[in-house]
């Protein structure tokens, strides 16, 4: 605990959920973590309805040409210090869509991400293991 | 008695001021979070959380969005905080010492308290943001809303003690004959300020002016950093106020040993309606609040009349 500002972060990491054009599974999974069976609470992780008061970026599905300023726009007006935590498959790539004029991806071409969460979807221990690893990276 | 120099420093700052009610509301939403836990068959956040929460939000970067008023934006949720602050002395002064209140305290903490809310609407509208501004006038509303029952239950007291209206005297005859609770008209009275207390810490079922899931925790929705902090604090502060308010006015005062547990009683509750009732409508929360509760008020203070 040398750094106040870092042990905050660790302590109460509020997470703001940017779905860019995603299929919708990885942000049922991501609800599975608060449920009583994970209770991600636990760690102090708050699910919150507005970038300004988040600590950390869920973002998920393929960064494409619409859902990019959109994405920028929202890690611009996140508070720093701020994480990219990236949930599912099509985040570390283009994947099925990489012939396609309008993917973009992957977002660390575009943003500095804290960790890449691989899994169609994700298992919502996955996900915990993902933020403890980006969390402990600080 | 009167306090002097360093003793109303003291009081201020350490006890029962600042730094005590700030501690004592963030444990207090510590129970709260934890209960809500245990009510959704959850393990629930460590005691230290609501301080973690507090250290990461004033230590983080504060963002003032484009084309708000900085100074308005910045400085309204210290009105608030302030306003509890003084709340905190006031409330605790005239449970230790009843004969050194002043005429009227009863009144000045109805207003107290109605600044906390007032402090997010100025915030609020001073943010530039369509979701705060919706968030803004549904607490108007709100406001409109609680304050007519509130005041019809507080002048309960006053009735029930032919117009004694320092909260000093309302505590002494209290001490000399019973809780205001075991009149009938005391029991109503103390039901419609417990519903305006939920109102007035904007938990549901009148959590319509935060609504996370419609407008995105609304009022708030453009704060961060220490002014976030200094919001929640301030919250922090009336889920510990209120309820000792409640139990000065109503039941007994705070100046002994039991008062610890009427108040942890209420507290309790006010978590428990919390977690057991969906988000009202706006006009049906203002409806509510004008005819049910106002015409439980109108009846509580006829019974005081009455003597019952």
């Amino acid at each position: 605990m040398k750094d106040p500002r870092i042990w905050g972060l660790k302590k109460s990491p509020w997470v703001y959920h940017v779905a860019a054009a995603s299929c919708n599974n990885c942000d049922i999974e991501i609800l599975e973590l608060l449920t009583p069976r994970y209770d991600v609470e636990r760690f102090g992780v708050v699910l919150v309805g507005s970038p300004r008061h988040a600590d950390a970026l869920l973002v998920t599905g393929v960064l494409n040409r619409k859902s990019l300023p959109r994405v920028l726009e929202v890690y611009a007006q996140t508070p720093k210090p701020c994480l990219v935590i990236c949930i599912g498959t099509c985040t570390c790539g283009n994947q099925l869509f990489r012939n396609s004029y309008n993917a973009v991806g992957p977002y660390d071409k575009h943003l500095p991400v804290s960790a890449f969460i691989p899994g169609c979807p994700p298992k919502p221990e996955a996900m915990i293991l993902g933020v403890v690893k980006a969390l402990s990276k600080l | 008695m009167t306090l002097a120099g360093w003793q109303l420093a003291f009081a201020f700052v350490v006890f029962p001021g600042v730094i005590f009610t700030a501690a004592a509301g963030l444990l207090l939403t510590w129970v709260d979070r934890f209960v809500s836990a245990r009510v959704q068959w959850r393990k629930g956040p460590p005691v230290y959380q609501p301080f973690a929460d507090m250290l990461k939000l004033l230590l983080k970067q504060t963002v003032v969005p484009e084309g708000a008023s900085k100074v308005t934006f910045l400085l309204a949720p210290l009105i608030g905080f302030a306003a509890m602050c003084i709340t905190a002395v006031l409330l605790f002064y005239v449970n230790f010492f009843p004969s050194g209140s002043f005429v009227g305290d009863l009144i000045v903490l109805v207003y107290l308290f109605a600044l906390p809310p007032l402090a997010t609407i100025i915030g609020a509208s001073a943010s530039r943001n369509p979701l705060s501004a919706v968030g803004a006038s549904r607490e108007m509303v709100l406001y409109l809303g609680y304050e007519l029952p509130f005041l019809l239950a507080l002048s309960v007291p006053i009735i029930l003690t032919g117009g004694k209206i320092r909260i000093g005297d309302l505590v002494l005859a209290q001490q000399a004959g019973g809780p205001f609770l075991t009149s009938w008209a005391g029991a109503i009275a103390a039901v419609i300020v417990l519903i305006c207390i939920q109102a007035k810490l904007g938990y549901p079922p009148f959590d319509m002016a935060e609504a996370e899931q419609e407008i995105m925790s609304g009022v708030l929705i453009e704060y961060s950093g220490a002014p976030l902090a200094v919001f929640r604090l301030t919250k922090a502060m009336m889920l510990f106020l209120l309820p000792c308010f409640l139990v000065t006015v109503f039941w007994g005062g705070l100046a002994n040993w039991w008062a610890i547990l009427k108040f942890l009683a209420v507290a309790v509750l006010v978590i428990l309606i919390k977690n057991t009732n969906p988000r009202f409508k706006i006009d049906h929360a203002l409806r509510f609040f004008w005819f049910i509760l106002g015409g439980l008020g109108i009846v509580a203070v006829i019974l005081a009349f009455a003597h019952l």
